[in-house]
C-alpha cells in the first residue's frame, strides 16, 4: 500500500504515503472494534487508504507538488478521482511493489539498509521485528531505516521499471537484496522463529512477482527462485519434534515438501537457458543434488565437490570454501577434508563463524580423535549465536566425551558470512 | 430488561502505534462478542471522530469542538440491554477502555411504557 501510495504522492513524500496507510490502518481498527473485523479486512484497508489519498490530494494540492510524472492528472478535480482509482487497481499495484523494490535498491544504500527497507516499505515488518530478524537492537535498525528513507526521498521520482536498460542494470542489486532476505531468514543468526520463515516467504513472493515482468524473468532470476524454493522444500524437516535443529544429513526427508522441490527444479531448469552462469545457478544446482538424494548416503558429492569448485571460481568466499571441503571429507574422507580446510587462504576470516570449528570436530571425531574434536566443538559453542546452535553444539561436545559412533552431523551453512555479501 | 448507553471516553486511541492498536481491537472484539453471545447488546453503536462543531443557543452560534480534556472526549458510544443499571455497570468492567486510562459511563436510556 505504501508502494502504491508513494506513486500518488511521489517518493519524496514517503513519510506522507506512510502517514495515509497507518492512519487508514488505525481508522479501520477503531471501526472495526464496534462493528467486528469485514469479511475481507485488505480491500477494506485498501479502500480506506484510497480514500484518504483523495482527501490529502485535494487538500495540499496548492502546498506540495505531487508525482511530478502525474502532476497534471492529479491536479484537475475532473480526472483526479480516476487517476486515484487506476492507481489503485491491481495489476498497478504489482507494478508500484516492483517500482518500489527497484527503488529501495539504490546503490547509495548499503545491502543491509536495502533489504530493511525492503521488509519495511514492501513487507510491512516493524523496526522490531526486523531487529529479531538481524539480532540487532531496535534502535540501530530504526536509524538505518530512517536514513535509508531520507536518503530515498531526496529522489525525484521512483525507479522506472519500464526501461530496459536501466531495469537490466539494477537487476542485480535485487536479487541480492532478495537472496539476503531469503537467506536472514533460512540461516540467519537469530533463533528459529515464525518472523525467520515468514522472511523466507517474503523473500519468494518478491522473486515470483520479479518473474512475473517481462524483463525480470531472466535466467538469474529463474536460478535465485529456484534455490529459494529447493531450500525451502527442507524447512519443515529443519527442526525436529522437539524444537532441536536437524542437519541436513539426519533430516526425515519425507518431510521435505515435495511440490516446492519439484517447483525449484522446474525453475532451475528454465534458469538454465542463455550463456549467464550466476552464484544462484551454482547453489540452486547444489540444492537439487541435496534435493533428488532419497536418503543422505545417496548423495551424488562428486557432483557437489565440482559445483563448489565452480562457485569458487564464480565467487570464492572462506565460507563457500568451507563448505567445498565438507563435500571433499563425505567423499574421499575426513582427512582429505581437513587438508582443504587447511588450504583456505583467508580462512583467518571465519574466527567467529561457529561452524568453522563445529567443521574441524566433526572431522576430526570421525578420525577417531575425540579430544582434539572436542576441543574444536567447545570453541564452536562459545561462538553459538542462538539457543538452538548452543543446543545442537553442546550434544557435539557431548557425543565425543561419549565416545559415540561418528555421524555426519554438519549443519548445512550458509555459503556466505552475514555482511560478506557486501564485499 | 432495561437499556442503557455506554459512553466511551479516553485519549485518542489512533496515537497508538499500529501493534498496540492491533491487540486493543482484539480485546475489544473479545469483550463484544461475549456482550453479544449473551444477548446484551441492542446496537454495537459506533466510533466517533474526536473533534465536530458544536451549535449553540438561540442564536444557533457553530463553533469547533468539543475541546474538552483529551481523556473527556466522548469516542464511541453502544446500546445494550441489562437487567438494572448495577447489572449494566457490571457488564460495563470488562471493556478495554478502562486498562489505557479512559472510563465508560452508563447511562438508563429513559422510557415511557405507555
Amino acid at each position: 500500500m505504501v508502494a502504491t501510495l508513494t506513486r500518488v504522492f511521489g517518493v519524496h513524500n514517503l513519510a506522507l504515503a506512510e502517514d495515509v496507510v497507518q492512519d487508514a490502518f488505525c481508522r479501520a481498527l477503531e471501526v472495526w472494534k464496534f462493528r467486528g473485523v469485514p469479511e475481507n479486512p485488505s480491500a477494506w484497508l485498501l479502500a480506506t487508504a484510497k480514500n484518504r489519498a483523495l482527501d490529502v490530494l485535494r487538500r495540499q494540492r496548492t502546498a506540495h507538488t505531487f508525482a511530478p510524472e502525474l502532476g497534471r492528472l492529479l491536479d484537475s478535480e475532473w480526472t483526479l478521482a480516476p487517476a486515484v482509482e487506476e492507481l489503485f487497481a491491481a495489476n498497478a499495484i504489482k507494478d508500484d511493489l516492483l517500482r518500489m523494490m527497484f527503488s529501495c535498491c539504490q546503490p547509495r544504500l548499503a545491502e543491509e539498509a536495502q533489504v530493511a527497507l525492503i521488509l519495511n516499505i514492501l513487507c510491512g515488518f516493524s523496526a522490531n521485528e526486523i531487529a529479531s530478524a538481524f539480532v540487532s537492537s531496535h534502535a540501530a535498525i530504526e536509524k538505518r531505516i530512517t536514513r535509508a528513507k531520507k536518503l530515498l526521498a531526496t529522489s525525484k521520482r521512483l525507479f522506472d521499471v519500464a526501461a530496459p536498460a536501466e531495469f537490466a542494470a539494477r537487476l542485480p542489486a535485487v536479487h541480492r537484496a532478495l537472496y539476503l532476505l531469503f537467506n536472514e531468514g533460512y540461516h540467519g543468526a537469530s533463533a528459529e522463529n515464525a518472523v525467520r520463515a515468514e522472511l523466507c516467504h517474503e523473500a519468494m513472493r518478491l522473486a515470483a512477482l520479479l518473474l512475473e515482468h517481462p524483463l525480470g524473468a531472466t535466467p538469474a532470476t529463474y536460478a535465485l527462485s529456484a534455490l529459494m524454493c529447493l531450500n525451502a522444500a527442507r524447512l519443515p524437516a529443519r527442526v525436529d519434534v522437539s524444537g532441536k535443529l536437524t542437519s541436513l544429513f539426519d533430516q526425515d526427508r519425507s518431510l521435505w515438501d515435495r511440490k516446492l522441490k519439484a517447483e525449484g527444479i522446474r525453475l532451475l531448469e528454465l534458469a538454465a537457458t542463455g550463456c549467464e552462469l550466476t552464484e544462484y545457478h551454482l547453489e540452486a544446482a547444489i540444492a537439487s543434488v541435496h534435493a533428488r538424494a532419497p536418503r543422505a548416503e545417496d548423495t551424488d558429492w562428486a557432483a557437489i565437490v565440482s559445483l563448489y569448485d565452480t562457485l569458487m571460481l564464480e565467487r570464492p568466499s572462506p565460507v563457500v570454501a568451507l563448505n567445498r571441503a565438507i563435500a571433499i571429507a563425505q567423499r574421499d574422507g575426513p582427512e582429505r577434508g581437513l587438508e582443504a580446510i587447511d588450504a583456505i587462504e583467508d580462512r583467518d576470516r571465519l574466527a567467529g563463524y561457529p561452524f568453522y570449528p563445529a567443521a574441524l570436530g566433526e572431522l576430526e571425531l570421525r578420525r577417531g580423535r575425540q579430544k582434539i574434536a572436542r576441543k574444536h566443538f567447545l570453541a564452536a559453542l562459545a561462538l553459538a549465536r542462538n539457543p538452538m546452535e548452543r543446543r545442537f553444539l553442546q550434544q557435539r561436545v557431548g557425543a565425543c566425551q561419549r565416545g559415540d559412533p561418528p555421524q555426519t552431523a554438519i549443519l548445512e551453512s550458509a555459503n556466505r558470512l552475514q555482511g560478506e555479501v557486501t564485499s | 430488561m432495561s437499556e442503557f448507553t455506554f459512553l466511551f471516553r479516553g485519549s485518542d486511541p489512533t496515537a497508538q502505534s499500529p501493534e498496540e492498536m492491533q491487540k486493543s481491537m482484539q480485546k475489544w472484539l473479545v469483550w463484544f462478542k461475549e456482550l453479544g453471545e449473551k444477548g446484551h447488546i441492542k446496537y454495537p453503536g459506533h466510533p466517533l471522530e474526536r473533534t465536530g462543531k458544536v451549535v449553540k443557543g438561540k442564536q444557533k452560534s457553530v463553533h469547533d469542538g468539543p475541546y474538552a480534556e483529551a481523556k473527556d472526549i466522548v469516542n464511541g458510544f453502544t446500546l445494550i440491554e441489562a437487567e438494572n443499571l448495577p447489572h449494566a455497570v457490571e457488564l460495563s468492567k470488562g471493556c478495554p477502555i478502562l486498562e489505557v486510562g479512559g472510563s465508560v459511563e452508563v447511562r438508563p436510556i429513559r422510557i415511557l411504557d405507555m
